[in-house]
C-alpha cells in the first residue's frame, strides 16, 4: 500500500528526512516512534500529499505522492495534530462537508455521518458547535472525518497527543475496532511509548530523519535490549555461587541474568539452581520497555524527547 | 471545480447562517459612523446623508472583507486548513468559495444599513443600488481573496495579519473619501487617493444610489472593483496552491 525509495525532505540546512524507504502492506498497522523532531510528522506530510519531497519516491495505493495528488487524496484519510473540524462549526455540518468534498452526495454522507457518529459515540454532542466539545470529543470527530469516504489508508499524526489516559485509551480502542472492522491500512505517529507497544504490530524507530529499526514490538525488544532475571539470595556467597553456574552478574546479594526469554528461562533457571541447593529468595523478571530499545539503539531516552 | 467551490462556499457560509447575528460584529464600526459622525455633516436637505450612506456600506463592506481572512487564519492555526489540503478539494475552489461568501454579508450588511436610514430622509434608487451592489460585490470578493492570501502570508504570526491588516485599512479608508470629499483636499493627497481603488467604488456607489446609473463613474468604479477582483483571486489561487 506504500512504498518509499529514498524518500528525503530538507528544510533550508535541515535534513528532517534523510533517506526513508519503507514498505507498508494492504491491512498492516504501523507506528512510526520518535523524539519531537524525529522526522515523523514531516514524512506523513510527504506521504498524504501535504509538502512535495525534495528527493527520493514515495506511492500510495500505487499512486505517485507527488504527480497524482488528486487520486492520493481520494484514497487516503489524515487525522493531522490539529483539530480537523472547524471551530465555528457543527460537527455533523463538518462530516457533511467533508463528505461532499470527496465527492459523496448529500445524502450518502449524511447517512454515512449518522453511522460514524453512532459508532464513535458522539449522538450527543454532533449538533453542537466543536469549539464547545471536549478535547476527547473533538478528537472523535476529528477521526470521523477522516472516515468518512471509507479510505484505504489512514494516517494518523500523533492521535492521543494532549488526550488524558482515559481518552487516549478510549480513542485507542476506537481505532483497533476500526481496524478489526474494516481491515483499513494505519499509519500512525507517536511519541507515546506505550501506545506504539500496545497498538502497532510493527514499529518503526525514526530518529534524526532515519530509519533505525523496524519489527514487531517483541523482537525489537528481545533484540536490541533483552529481558532481565534478578534473583535474591540469602547470603552474598550464595550469589556469587549462582553466578559462577548460570552466568550473570552478582551484585552483593542479588544475581542479575539477562536473556530473550526470560518467563520461560527462570523456571528452569530456578530448577537448577534448587538441584545444587541454592535456593533463590525472590525472584524478579523485568521486561524491557520501547523506550529502552531506543535507549540501547541512539543513548539517548525517548522520555527526554517527548518532555 | 464548481461543485467543489460550491462545498466551500457553503461550508464557510454555514456558520453565519447559523448565526445571522454574527454580521453585526464587523458592522459595529460602520454604524458608529453613521450614528456619530453623519449627525455632524451639513445640513442640506438631506443631501449629505444621500452622499455619506454609500461611503458607509462600502465601509462595511471593506471592514468585514479585509478581517475575513482572521477566520482562515484561525482554522491554519487549529488544524482544520490542513484537513481540507488533504482532501481532493481543488486548490483554487479552497479560496474563491471562500472569496465568494464574502458577498452575503455584504449584501445583508448594506440592506440593514439603508433600512436604518430610510426613516432619516435616505432616497433609495432601487434599480442603481443593485448595480452598486454588483460592483461591490466583485470589489469584496478580491478583497476577501486578498484578505485569505495575507492570513496564508501569516500562518501562525497572528500579530502579522493584524498589524498589516490595521495598517492598509484606515489610509485606504480615508483616502476614498468615505468621510470627507476629497476634492477640497491639497493636490498630494488628490494623487495619492487617485492610487486608491476604493476611491473610484465609492464613487460609483454614490452615483448609482442617487439613481445617476449611466455616469462615467459607474464604469471607472466597474473597472477598479474588476481590477481588485481579478487580481485578489490571482495573488489568492497563487498562495492556495503553495499552501501547506
Amino acid at each position: 500500500m506504500i512504498e518509499t525509495r529514498g524518500l528525503t525532505k530538507h528544510f533550508k540546512d535541515v535534513r528532517a528526512v534523510d533517506g526513508i524507504d519503507l514498505s507498508v502492506r494492504r491491512g498492516e498497522l504501523v507506528a512510526l516512534l520518535g523524539p519531537n523532531g524525529a522526522g515523523k510528522s514531516t514524512t506523513l506530510r510527504m506521504l498524504t500529499t501535504l509538502i512535495p519531497p525534495t528527493a527520493g519516491t514515495a506511492t500510495v495505493a500505487g499512486l505517485d505522492v507527488v504527480k497524482k495528488q488528486r487520486e492520493v487524496r481520494q484514497r487516503i484519510g489524515y487525522i493531522g495534530q490539529g483539530n480537523g473540524a472547524g471551530h465555528s462549526q457543527r460537527g455533523r455540518d463538518e462530516l457533511i462537508s467533508q463528505g461532499r468534498a470527496y465527492g459523496m452526495s448529500v445524502r450518502s454522507a449524511r447517512t454515512r455521518a449518522a453511522e460514524l457518529t453512532e459508532s464513535l459515540g458522539l449522538g450527543d454532542v454532533i449538533d453542537r458547535t466543536v469549539s464547545t466539545l471536549s478535547g476527547g470529543q473533538r478528537r472523535r470527530l476529528d477521526i470521523a472525518m477522516g472516515l468518512i469516504h471509507e479510505p484505504d489508508i489512514l494516517f494518523l499524526d500523533e492521535p492521543s497527543t494532549g488526550l488524558d489516559p482515559q481518552n487516549r485509551a478510549n480513542l485507542q480502542d476506537h481505532i483497533l475496532r476500526l481496524r478489526a472492522r474494516h481491515e483499513t491500512t494505519i499509519v500512525l505517529t507517536t511519541h507515546y511509548l506505550d501506545e506504539a507497544d500496545s497498538m502497532a504490530e510493527r514499529v518503526i524507530v525514526v530518529d534524526h530523519g532515519r530509519i533505525i529499526a523496524d519489527d514487531t514490538p517483541e523482537r525489537l525488544k528481545a533484540k536490541h535490549v533483552g529481558d532481565k532475571i534478578t534473583l535474591g539470595f540469602a547470603t552474598d556467597e550464595d550469589a556469587a555461587r549462582a553466578a559462577r553456574k548460570q552466568g550473570g552478574e552478582a551484585y552483593g546479594r542479588e544475581l542479575q541474568i539477562t536473556t530473550e526469554q526470560a518467563p520461560r528461562q527462570v523456571l528452569e533457571i530456578v530448577d537448577d539452581l534448587r538441584a545444587d541447593g541454592l535456593t533463590p529468595t525472590e525472584v524478579e523478571v523485568t521486561r524491557p520497555t520501547l523506550d529502552d530499545v531506543f535507549l540501547t539503539l541512539t543513548g539517548r531516552s525517548l522520555r527526554e524527547g517527548a518532555a | 471545480m464548481i461543485t467543489d467551490t460550491l462545498t466551500v462556499f457553503s461550508r464557510e457560509l454555514r456558520p453565519t447562517l447559523r448565526n445571522p447575528f454574527t454580521i453585526i460584529i464587523s458592522m459595529v464600526q460602520p454604524l458608529v459612523f453613521l450614528a456619530l459622525f453623519a449627525p455632524l455633516l451639513p445640513k442640506t436637505d438631506g443631501g449629505a446623508l444621500q452622499w455619506f450612506v454609500p461611503g458607509i456600506v462600502v465601509m462595511s463592506c471593506l471592514f468585514g472583507a479585509s478581517m475575513t481572512g482572521s477566520n482562515l487564519l484561525f482554522e491554519i492555526q487549529t488544524g482544520s486548513h490542513e484537513r481540507m489540503l488533504v482532501t481532493p478539494l481543488r486548490r483554487p475552489a479552497l479560496l474563491v468559495g471562500r472569496a465568494l461568501k464574502e458577498i452575503v454579508p455584504m449584501f445583508a450588511q448594506a440592506a440593514l444599513i439603508v433600512l436604518v436610514c430610510l426613516p432619516f430622509g435616505f432616497d433609495l434608487h432601487l434599480g442603481g443600488a443593485l448595480i452598486g451592489m454588483l460592483i461591490l460585490a466583485v470589489f469584496c470578493t478580491g478583497l476577501g481573496a486578498l484578505s485569505y492570501t495575507l492570513a496564508l502570508a501569516s500562518k501562525n504570526q497572528e500579530w502579522l495579519f493584524w498589524t498589516v491588516q490595521q495598517t492598509l485599512l484606515f489610509p485606504l479608508l480615508l483616502l476614498a473619501g468615505v468621510l470627507l470629499p476629497l476634492d477640497d483636499g491639497p493636490g498630494w493627497l488628490r494623487t495619492l487617493a487617485a492610487f486608491n481603488p476604493l476611491r473610484y467604488v465609492v464613487n460609483a456607489e454614490r452615483a448609482l444610489f442617487s439613481g445617476d446609473v449611466w455616469a462615467s463613474t459607474t464604469a471607472t468604479g466597474l473597472v477598479a472593483a474588476a481590477v481588485v477582483g481579478v487580481l485578489g483571486i490571482a495573488v489568492g489561487v497563487r498562495a492556495m496552491r503553495r499552501s501547506d
